[in-house]
């Protein structure tokens, strides 16, 4: 506990988010193109849907060093492949109560829905989640 | 020619895989005529510091059940890695952790605390008595098993080749393993690939599940015996939380036949690295609910989903064990 308090000071969180090809990920280019300030600890994977995102990913992903997971699909009635962010919505609101019972935060699974056109808004959420994951500290898994 | 050497260990395990072995009846002639039975400590009795002696690579066989606990499942995990050719993990605790890995939903300290100081069932006098690893006798030391934080898988701690599934695995299926083991020693042929999985399917159980399945649209789960099921209809679509979908087949659709949902003993299907993972997939697909509320609503009928979906597979799933309380 005292060395995560201590490393708190000079840490970066990582964040691994997955976005929707067709928005989230167009609305993340549009904020870096309009050079808004977005949180630099972020590593994007493009995925094709956020219904491609399987919850496998996301437990990978906290296992491999991720601090915060954020999933970015399009705004519900507007998924390019109609249903599929019915299904992520549904995931992460699962993944949420299984990250609890695992003794991780929920808050580190973040779900968003952001348009191609809301570079803003994918600034703002990148930079909030980012200070969230500041005041949680780094995710030490135990084996 | 000198027979072919087989051990059979267990180390944590109920004993299931023991009796399933044993209930190959007939057949387990065979496999005493085919081969030297060097080790069985369940039902014979032999010696570790015999099978220490034997050089390496000398068991031809060794079918290891159970999982790793404890510094002696390791410790005989080692030495059977080192005294066998093949290495088999039999089993879902050897496999995927099973059953003993629901340790992994705590830690040493609170199952200790729990087994010799607050258990209803405890005698006073022993109440808060906990065990000491090395205890000094008149005739010396003595020394017990060190009991590990986490369960492990046989895979997590030593070199394995193949793996039978199954808690325990369908006899069936392990005469036919055996059968293929003896087929290939006697007439020469090749091994299959490493890592292949033997007595099982590299589907689903709901492959091989004759159940008459529809649309699922899920609006509330039920406990088994929350309800009267219809005996023809798939049991997920009734609500029953049906493990089929995110585990291996293998059993034939055993407890389907017996109107209960999978509980999920053949481990993850083959491809998938998490059962939970899968499972959460699956669920949410059929999940009735077109926003977070209702869908969290629905969940919430789940009687404790993460030990529902890693009942057998906890300490093979990715985050292996749930982080203590003072973890975030
Ligand atoms: S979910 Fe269960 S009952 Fe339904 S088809 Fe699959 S195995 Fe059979
Ligand atoms: S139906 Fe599921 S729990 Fe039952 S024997 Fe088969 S794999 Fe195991
Ligand atoms: S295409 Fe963007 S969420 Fe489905």
């Amino acid at each position: 506990m005292e060395t995560q308090i201590k490393s708190k000071e000079n840490f970066n969180p990582r964040i691994v988010a997955f976005l929707c090809n067709w928005c989230t990920y167009t609305g993340a280019d549009l904020a870096g193109v309009a050079r808004m300030k977005s949180s630099p600890s972020v590593r994007v994977i493009r995925t094709m849907c956020s219904g491609r995102v399987d919850p496998t990913f996301v437990l990978k992903a906290f296992k491999m060093g991720a601090d915060g997971v954020m999933i970015g699909g399009c705004h519900i009635g507007d998924c390019h492949y109609s249903e599929g962010n019915f299904k992520t919505l549904r995931r992460v609101e699962f993944l949420k109560i299984m990250l609890k019972d695992f003794g991780i935060d929920p808050k580190r699974l973040r779900l968003e829905w952001i348009s191609a056109s809301e570079g803003d808004k994918y600034a703002h959420v990148t930079n909030e989640f980012e200070k969230e994951l500041r005041e949680l500290g780094p995710l030490v898994l135990q084996e | 020619m000198s027979k072919p050497k087989l051990a059979l260990y267990w180390a944590s395990s109920c004993g299931g895989c023991e009796i399933a072995v044993v209930d190959l009846e007939a057949k387990i002639l065979d496999v005493a005529g085919f081969f030297e039975i060097v080790l069985w400590p369940c039902v014979m009795d032999f010696k570790y510091k015999d099978i220490e002696a034997l050089p390496d690579g000398d068991i031809t066989l060794c079918l290891f059940n159970g999982a790793i606990r404890t510094s002696e499942n390791e410790h005989l995990a080692k030495m059977l890695r080192a005294k066998s050719k093949v290495m088999v993990a039999f089993g879902s605790c050897a496999g995927d952790g099973a059953i003993p890995s629901l340790a992994n939903f705590y830690d040493k300290d609170s199952i200790y605390e729990y087994v010799f100081k607050t258990c209803p069932s405890l005698e006073e006098s022993s109440r808060g008595v906990y065990p000491e690893t090395k205890t000094t006798m008149p005739e010396g030391e003595i020394e017990i098993p060190v009991f590990w934080e986490t369960v492990k898988t046989l895979d997590q701690v030593i070199d394995v080749d193949y793996y039978i599934p199954g808690c325990p695995p369908q006899t069936f299926q392990i005469a036919a393993a055996v059968e293929a083991v003896i087929d290939i020693l006697q007439n020469g042929k090749p091994l299959p690939p490493k890592g292949t999985v033997l007595g099982a399917g590299d589907k689903t159980c709901c492959d091989d599940c004759t159940r008459v399945k529809s649309e699922k649209k899920i609006k509330k789960f039920y406990r088994p015996q929350d309800i009267i099921t219809d005996p023809e209809q798939c049991l997920l679509e009734q609500g029953i939380v049906c493990m089929g979908p995110a585990t291996r087949n293998g059993c034939e659709a055993l407890c389907m036949k017996a109107n209960m949902g999978c509980r999920g003993c053949y481990g993850p299907p083959e491809g998938v690295l998490d059962q939970g993972a899968k499972m959460v997939s699956a669920l949410s697909s059929v999940i009735d609910a077109q926003n977070p509320e209702d869908a969290k609503k629905i969940i919430d009928t789940i009687a404790d989903p993460l030990g529902t979906f890693y009942r057998f597979s906890m300490a093979s799933s990715i985050l292996r064990r749930v982080q203590k309380k003072n973890n975030k």
